[in-house]
């Protein structure tokens, strides 16, 4: 009976403490997850009820071309942009790590565009820098290039954004750098007594010892990039173009729910997001017992 | 004896390998601050002619040629601040912060409470609410947004603030909690031990020995909500239309669209200003910031 009691106490203040975030989770989260998988099967607009619709927004995606795009755009978007990021942040921490001095202060240079990247002004800087008369166009005359508007170019605008995703490599540049600086130097002491040359240590011995940071960076930018919308919404204006060419996935559904309050439609496209990056991630963590190598 | 012969010998090759490639390392060494150094003015170059071009007047942003301004000018800085429809920067500001200050406070203590039970107390289903808790941390908020504005315009709460400030109270941001639960872990239980020998129950012990103690990953939590609370844009762009509701990012955006393409010169003004606080966060607290991001990725 007292032990009992006791064990009673112990769960009461345990829970007490987690109220606050089990009222989030429940309210904030669950609920309105398991709502929003219903509203997936119905149409609704928010002035009147939901009508069961079945599988019907899920089917017409299929058929809606600006869907079709905002998939073609977002893909595109995260395959470039986040390897090209990781091997910039990758690259970067390699020369940093050869024990320079003035270390810090290089890593504060180049994580600040990671701390702006994400703002307003640093997107609406991006629409500037690479516009019809923008800082990019003023550099290249220098070397007698004529630049066209690059933002308002359905062929350029998304690689715009890709470079404004790149330039900021800065924090998994942090992370590894972290990651490098535990990999033992007797192992590559050791390496160079056996012969081998700087390729070589870098494949035998770095990208194996930091594979697990390979993987989370991976996975962390991975979940960013599917998720970028600022960007997007600033250099076009809202709207998503020109031609559709920089519609991301999150800026299509922010459309269709809260200007068109397709609310349907647009918690069904919530429900593909989300299924699309736990198949990724599960793909992901599924092939890296291949790459990844855990120290025991 | 035979080993610690051969080790001496290669030892005594080392250092005259080491002797021969002195010079070529120290110019390497070179090579690569200039290499570092190159590439960091390429990176910063825009954010930095942002600021310049804050200072000259329209005519010598486009037409100008040298990096510096002319004439050193603030009237794009006086220009800019007087806003929108008589609102000025001020009041984005001013929102920011408010929203900022709720959102830091929230955190704070609705994470750390979060946090101090999963690492520090023993109880049900801890184990499975743990995990529940991380796979939150994955999950796009794309999928609650719906709902939660729907819910959110049912109780009228649209255009208030209340939608960006309440959930903090929640600890809606697992990633904090993580990082609390990390660092609590590493708290000696001696420590705790002893406390509760003086007859210290667990509402104490969290207030007067772990919270103390977590400072650092405090300070990390208020910096990230700050940094991620002023760049936020989605759900201020979502919660707030009325004008006298916007926040600086909402408010730059609007500030654009009202002015259009020609006034560029205090859209940079404007930018300059609203990048200040981040900026000002991460000189002060840079260290917080890199062991912030660090915390998941090399820990974890």
């Amino acid at each position: 009976m007292q032990t009992f009691k006791k064990a009673w106490r112990r769960n009461a203040v345990a829970y007490m403490f987690l109220s606050p975030w089990l009222i989030g989770l429940l309210g904030l989260s669950l609920i309105p997850m398991v709502t929003s998988l219903y509203l997936s099967f119905t149409n609704y607009d928010m002035f009147t009820s939901p009508v069961w619709t079945g599988m019907e927004n899920y089917t017409q995606m299929f058929e809606d071309s600006k869907y079709l795009a905002s998939i073609k755009v977002t893909t595109i978007y995260v395959m470039l942009s986040v390897p090209l990021q990781l091997m910039f942040a990758l690259g970067v921490a390699l020369l940093l790590n050869r024990g320079l001095r003035g270390l810090k202060f290089y890593r504060a240079v180049y994580y600040v565009p990671s701390l702006f990247g994400g703002s307003v002004a640093v997107a609406l800087l991006w629409r500037q820098l690479f516009g019809g008369e923008g800082l990019i166009n003023r550099g290249l005359a220098l070397f007698g290039i004529e630049g066209t508007n690059w933002i308002s170019s359905p062929d350029t605008a998304l690689y715009t954004l890709v470079i404004l995703a790149v330039w900021q490599f800065g924090a998994p540049m942090v992370i590894f750098l972290a990651g490098l600086k535990q990999v033992p130097l007797e192992l590559y002491e050791a390496a160079r007594i056996d012969g081998a040359g700087k390729f070589k240590q870098f494949f035998k011995i770095t990208l194996p010892m930091i594979s697990p940071i390979v993987l989370f960076n991976l996975i962390m930018q991975i979940i960013h990039a599917f998720q970028a919308f600022t960007p997007a919404y600033i250099v076009s204006g809202g709207e998503g173009g020109p031609l559709d060419s920089t519609l991301f996935y999150t800026l299509y559904l922010y459309q269709k729910a809260f200007t068109h309050f397709d609310m349907g439609y647009a918690a069904a496209m919530a429900w593909i997001l989300l299924i699309a990056i736990a198949i990724i991630t599960a793909i992901i963590f599924g092939t890296s017992k291949k790459w990844v190598f855990y120290q025991e | 004896m035979e080993t610690s012969k051969a080790v001496i010998q290669t030892n005594n090759i080392d250092i005259v390998k080491t002797e021969v490639k002195k010079s070529k390392v120290k110019l390497s060494i070179i090579l690569t601050h200039i290499i570092i150094i190159a590439v960091g003015i390429i990176m910063l170059y825009p954010l930095l002619w942002m600021v310049s071009s804050s200072f000259k007047d329209n005519l010598d942003i486009f037409k100008g040629t040298s990096f510096f301004p002319k004439e050193i000018i603030f009237d794009n800085y006086i220009k800019g601040w007087n806003g929108i429809s008589g609102y000025t920067f001020a009041t984005f500001f001013k929102n920011s912060l408010f929203i900022c200050t709720m959102a830091i406070i929230g955190n704070v203590i609705s994470c750390s409470m979060a946090a101090y039970a999963f690492s520090r107390l023993d109880f049900a289903f801890k184990k499975v609410l743990f995990a529940i808790m991380l796979i939150t941390l994955m999950l796009p908020f794309h999928v609650t947004v719906i709902p939660q504005y729907i819910m959110f315009n049912k109780l009228e709460w649209i255009n208030t603030f209340l939608p960006l400030t309440l959930p903090k109270f929640l600890a809606t941001e697992g990633f904090f909690i993580f990082l609390m639960v990390q660092f609590m872990r590493t708290i000696p239980l001696e420590l705790e031990e002893a406390a509760k020998m003086d007859g210290c129950g667990p509402i104490r012990i969290y207030w007067k020995l772990i919270l103390p103690l977590s400072l650092p990953a405090l300070i990390t939590t208020m910096i990230f909500t700050f940094i991620w609370t002023w760049n936020d844009f989605f759900s201020q762009l979502l919660y707030l239309s009325d004008i006298k509701l916007h926040t600086v990012a909402v408010g730059l955006r609007m500030f654009v669209d009202s002015m259009g393409e020609s006034s560029w010169g205090s859209l940079f003004a404007m930018s300059t200003v609203s990048l200040i606080p981040l900026f000002a966060v991460f000189i002060f607290f840079q260290k917080y910031l890199i062991e912030g991001i660090t915390a998941g990725g090399v820990k974890g």
